[in-house]
């Protein structure tokens, strides 16, 4: 049995894949290098965050505003969407049937949709206690960080359904396999990221 | 209008106001009539400009040509020439403007001429344009046409992202550009500070232009450092390692790694600046919780990384090309690679020395200052290893060298200034006056803008296949040298005077002579760039005497002078096999340089994509919607985009083989060229003589 290489950090698709896996060498490193950049942004953000998070202006406090219950179960459903991605490329690398596939990434959906509803709920409930990002120097930090991650958040979910549809149309051929991986990827940086958030955002702040 | 209302009206804010003659005709005084002549004459050029433009290609039928050999080329080599001519076309206007605000402080004893509103437009539009659509543009340009053809590589790894990269590039310019003819631009400088950039203070579109206008090229730089820095890692021939790697394609990949990291803050800031602007955040507000020294640190943050975006690619052109012109490999390869990297990791160490006088405590200012000096050091190892390259060479005094030596005197000058301001109790003398605007045209001049131009000259002959007029170059060479000095030594006086930066009028008559010194010395810089628009009709006109088919000019060393010139869209018909530094010569020296391969096989290239054109005019639309506040347009054009890019990722089938066969048949056709061409002596290399062929003798002094 040869040796199989690796080709970039992260899960590979493997030599059965033959020339699909050769070429996802500069494509999967670019996109680490992509999430590289994304980092910093996310760590400028969090940086203004903690620099504004007492800067309340007499507006409500974050102890206020923000409900760990609900906080809670967002977390647990991002955590179970990672693994249910990670279920998905392995059905991807061992090449499973599509139907295994695309299952797990569509359960992977219902988890990241339905996180972002309760994200919008926590929203709602923010704003009905005057929790507005107009309000002061804090709630403008809050809107700025915690929608950014839902924002990406949502921009995977339609990666994902785009994902899908080229899968539909096209089968798991090259394209959509690398656009698989990139995702993956993605996801569970979108992940680490909602763990800074829950502990410097919800767990200190309700400290 | 309300903020609501504005949004609602189907024009938003745009009204009849928003012309730049329509003060001067409702409130006709002297100075409203003198500023809007100004403003419309502006606003004309850029609409003769646009309409010539467009008239010409019409008359000569070139727009299929254009669309299809370069608007949607994902060609790394018609992007990088794109790029310049972009970054050509803003530094004219650019340059008007230094030399309008020039005349203005000549005159300004007790008025001038122009309005202090119209003088604040004047350098906010000047810097935002020198930075992100001159030098940035002319840097991505030189870095995207040459890196590949050095590393043997036969385009960068994402050839669509990169034809994305320019447009988004070119939509950020033509927002600036249309600021001319509608509306009025930022007031606030080109670090655009708040609150002054708020809502409250500058309620119009002029900081929304600026935002909008940095947002689209902060995207593009990002995706252009990530690009680079794939390819560089990834696309390199056999052998070449990196210790192998030519510098120019060392700084380019040190380069990418700021943009990578250091376009974030800028982002950033120009997220949370638009969000404060657009829908009542309190990011940097003197009111509710605001904090303005966020901006200044993420600003900075990114702003000073910047200036190492701006000079690093220019270290690496020198390197190339001294070596090149001296006929010796460059001394101290290494300790140059390892001054680059300590380069880009003290460039993330220094951003506080911006704001100095801003309120944090002198351990903190101490910390900084030292950092920046710290600076000092990898810099002075580059500027001896270049003198000990020269040291002993066979120089020839070409257009480039001459670029290169006035680079190392005036560079060393302004970062012996730069040192003095690197120490906080001088910055606290010295802050916000022309001392400093002499200090960093003192290193972004001689240390970005010659560096880019010299490379425009040695890189020529391989992009269009002909050498440039060399009297002309030298012409200009001295012009850009002189009129610098002219230009900015009296402010460095100036400056120690006290005469504050970006003062449009003042009341002390001994800054009068100066100023008038520094105006005679923007004149001759106006002279260098006609002489530069003169120096290439010329050699247009004259090409077909200084033809360098074969490929190398100037007896060159790295890759990319081993192919014809210009070189094929695959670059190279077989990649290469890299052996050690100095490839070319390498291979000339051992007479293995031309060889005849045995056989060819199929090349697979990407597809010409719609992509660039299409996001570039979207992102143009999108922003201009959000500063005109037309609601209907920002919908419209954010769902284009979402859409845009999910149809692509649809696109199936983008590349294309280029047959073994034309192959073949060009690569031939280049060799029997080679073949017939008679080599030339570097001592010849002026001549009409000079095929592009060096003579095969071997003069190499020992390093």
């Amino acid at each position: 049995m040869s040796h199989e290489v690796i080709k970039h950090p992260g899960l590979n698709l493997g030599a059965a894949h033959g020339p699909q896996h050769d070429a996802s060498e500069a494509l999967m490193f670019g996109f680490w290098i992509f999430l590289m950049s994304d980092a910093i942004l996310f760590g400028l953000v969090f940086a203004s965050y903690v620099t504004l998070v007492n800067a309340t202006a007499g507006g409500p406090e974050p102890h206020a505003l923000y409900d760990i219950k609900s906080v809670f179960i967002e977390t647990l459903l991002l955590l179970a969407s990672s693994f249910t991605f990670g279920m998905a490329s392995l059905a991807l690398k061992y090449q499973h049937s599509t139907a295994r596939l695309i299952g797990w990434l569509m359960v992977t959906l219902v988890l990241g949709v339905t996180f972002l509803d309760f994200e919008l709920h926590d929203f709602v409930s923010m704003f009905a206690k005057d929790g507005v990002p107009s309000r002061s120097g804090f709630l403008s930090a809050f809107f700025d960080l915690v929608p950014l991650h839902g924002l990406h958040v949502a921009g995977g979910c339609i990666w994902l359904i785009c994902l899908v549809g080229q899968i539909a149309k096209y089968g798991v051929d090259t394209q959509a396999k690398h656009g698989v991986m990139r995702l993956a990827l993605f996801w569970h940086f979108l992940d680490i990221v909602w763990i800074a958030i829950y502990s410097v955002v919800y767990l200190a702040g309700l400290a | 209008m309300s903020f609501a209302e504005q949004f609602q009206h189907p024009l938003g804010r745009l009204s009849l106001e928003s012309l730049p003659f329509w003060q001067m005709l409702n409130d006709p005084t002297r100075g409203n009539v003198i500023n809007g002549v100004i403003g419309t004459a502006a606003a004309l050029m850029v609409v003769i400009g646009t309409l010539v433009t467009i008239a010409m290609i019409t008359k000569y039928r070139k727009w299929s040509v254009l669309w299809s050999q370069w608007l949607t080329s994902p060609d790394h080599k018609k992007i990088g020439i794109m790029y310049v001519v972009l970054a050509l076309v803003m530094l004219i206007r650019a340059l008007m403007e230094a030399l309008l605000m020039r005349a203005q402080q000549a005159f300004g004893l007790e008025g001038g001429f122009l309005s202090p509103d119209h003088f604040a437009q004047l350098f906010s539009t000047h810097g935002t344009i020198m930075i992100f659509f001159v030098a940035m543009p002319f840097l991505t340009g030189i870095i995207n046409y040459v890196m590949p053809l050095q590393i043997g590589a036969r385009d960068v790894s994402f050839p669509v992202l990169n034809s994305i990269s320019f447009w988004l590039t070119a939509a950020g310019a033509a927002l600036v550009m249309i600021s001319l003819c509608i509306g009025k631009f930022s007031t606030g400088g080109w670090f655009g500070y708040p609150p002054y950039t708020e809502a409250s203070f500058s309620p119009g579109v002029g900081p929304d232009y600026w935002i909008w206008a940095l947002t689209l090229a902060s995207l593009a730089s990002t995706f252009s450092g990530i690009n680079f820095a794939v390819t560089i890692y990834k696309k390199r021939a056999p052998g070449m390692k990196l210790m192998v790697m030519p510098l120019f394609t060392w700084t380019a990949l040190c380069t990418s790694i700021i943009m990578i990291f250091a376009m974030p803050p800028l982002t950033v800031a120009m997220a949370q600046l638009a969000l404060d602007r657009y829908l009542g955040f309190h990011f940097f507000t003197n009111e509710l919780g605001g904090n303005m020294m966020n901006f200044a640190n993420l600003f900075w943050l990114f702003g000073h990384p910047e200036v190492y975006i701006l000079v690093l690619p220019s270290f690496g052109v020198y390197s190339e090309l001294i070596s090149t012109f001296s006929g010796k490999s460059l001394f101290g390869y290494r300790s140059m690679v390892i001054a680059t990297m300590a380069i880009v990791a003290l460039s993330f160490a220094v951003w506080m020395h911006h704001f100095f006088t801003m309120g944090q405590s002198a351990n903190i200012n101490a910390v900084f200052g030292i950092a920046s000096m710290l600076i000092g050091i990898p810099t002075g190892v580059k500027i001896y290893d270049w003198m000990w390259t020269i040291f002993r060479g066979r120089v020839r005094f070409t257009v480039p060298m001459i670029y290169s030596i006035g680079f190392i005197y005036l560079f060393v000058l302004g970062g012996i200034t730069g040192i003095l301001l690197a120490s906080p109790t001088i910055d606290y003398q010295v802050h916000n006056t022309v001392f400093l605007v002499a200090h960093f045209h003192n290193v972004a001049i001689p240390g970005a803008l010659f560096g880019l131009l010299a490379g425009y000259h040695f890189w020529f002959p391989k992009a269009f296949g002909f050498r440039l007029n060399e009297r002309m170059g030298k012409v200009s060479a001295f012009c850009w040298i002189f009129g610098f000095m002219l230009a900015f030594f009296p402010l460095y006086a100036l400056g120690l005077m006290g005469l504050p930066r970006r003062s449009v009028a003042y009341t002390e008559p001994s800054y009068v002579p100066l100023e008038i010194a520094a105006f005679l010395g923007a004149i001759l810089l106006t002279v260098a760039l006609v002489t530069l628009v003169v120096q290439l009709w010329v050699s247009i006109k004259q090409r077909d005497k200084n033809r360098v088919f074969a490929g190398d000019p100037w007896d060159g060393r790295s890759l990319e002078w081993s192919v014809s010139a210009p070189p094929p869209e695959y670059n190279f018909a077989v990649i290469p096999v890299v052996t050690g530094r100095d490839a070319f010569t390498l291979a000339k020296e051992g007479g293995k340089a031309y060889p005849l391969p045995e056989s060819y096989t199929d090349i697979e290239m990407p597809k010409n994509s719609v992509m660039g054109p299409v996001l570039g005019a979207i992102g143009f639309a999108l922003a201009f919607g959000l500063v005109w506040h037309i609601l209907w347009m920002v919908i419209l054009f954010f769902v284009a985009a979402v859409v845009t890019m999910i149809v692509y990722g649809f696109a199936r089938d983008t590349t294309r083989i280029v047959p073994a066969q034309q192959v073949q048949q060009e690569h031939r056709r280049w060799l029997d060229a080679v073949a017939a061409a008679t080599g030339i002596s570097r001592a010849d290399e002026y001549q009409s003589a000079n095929q592009g062929l060096a003579e095969m003798t071997i003069h190499e002094v020992p390093a």
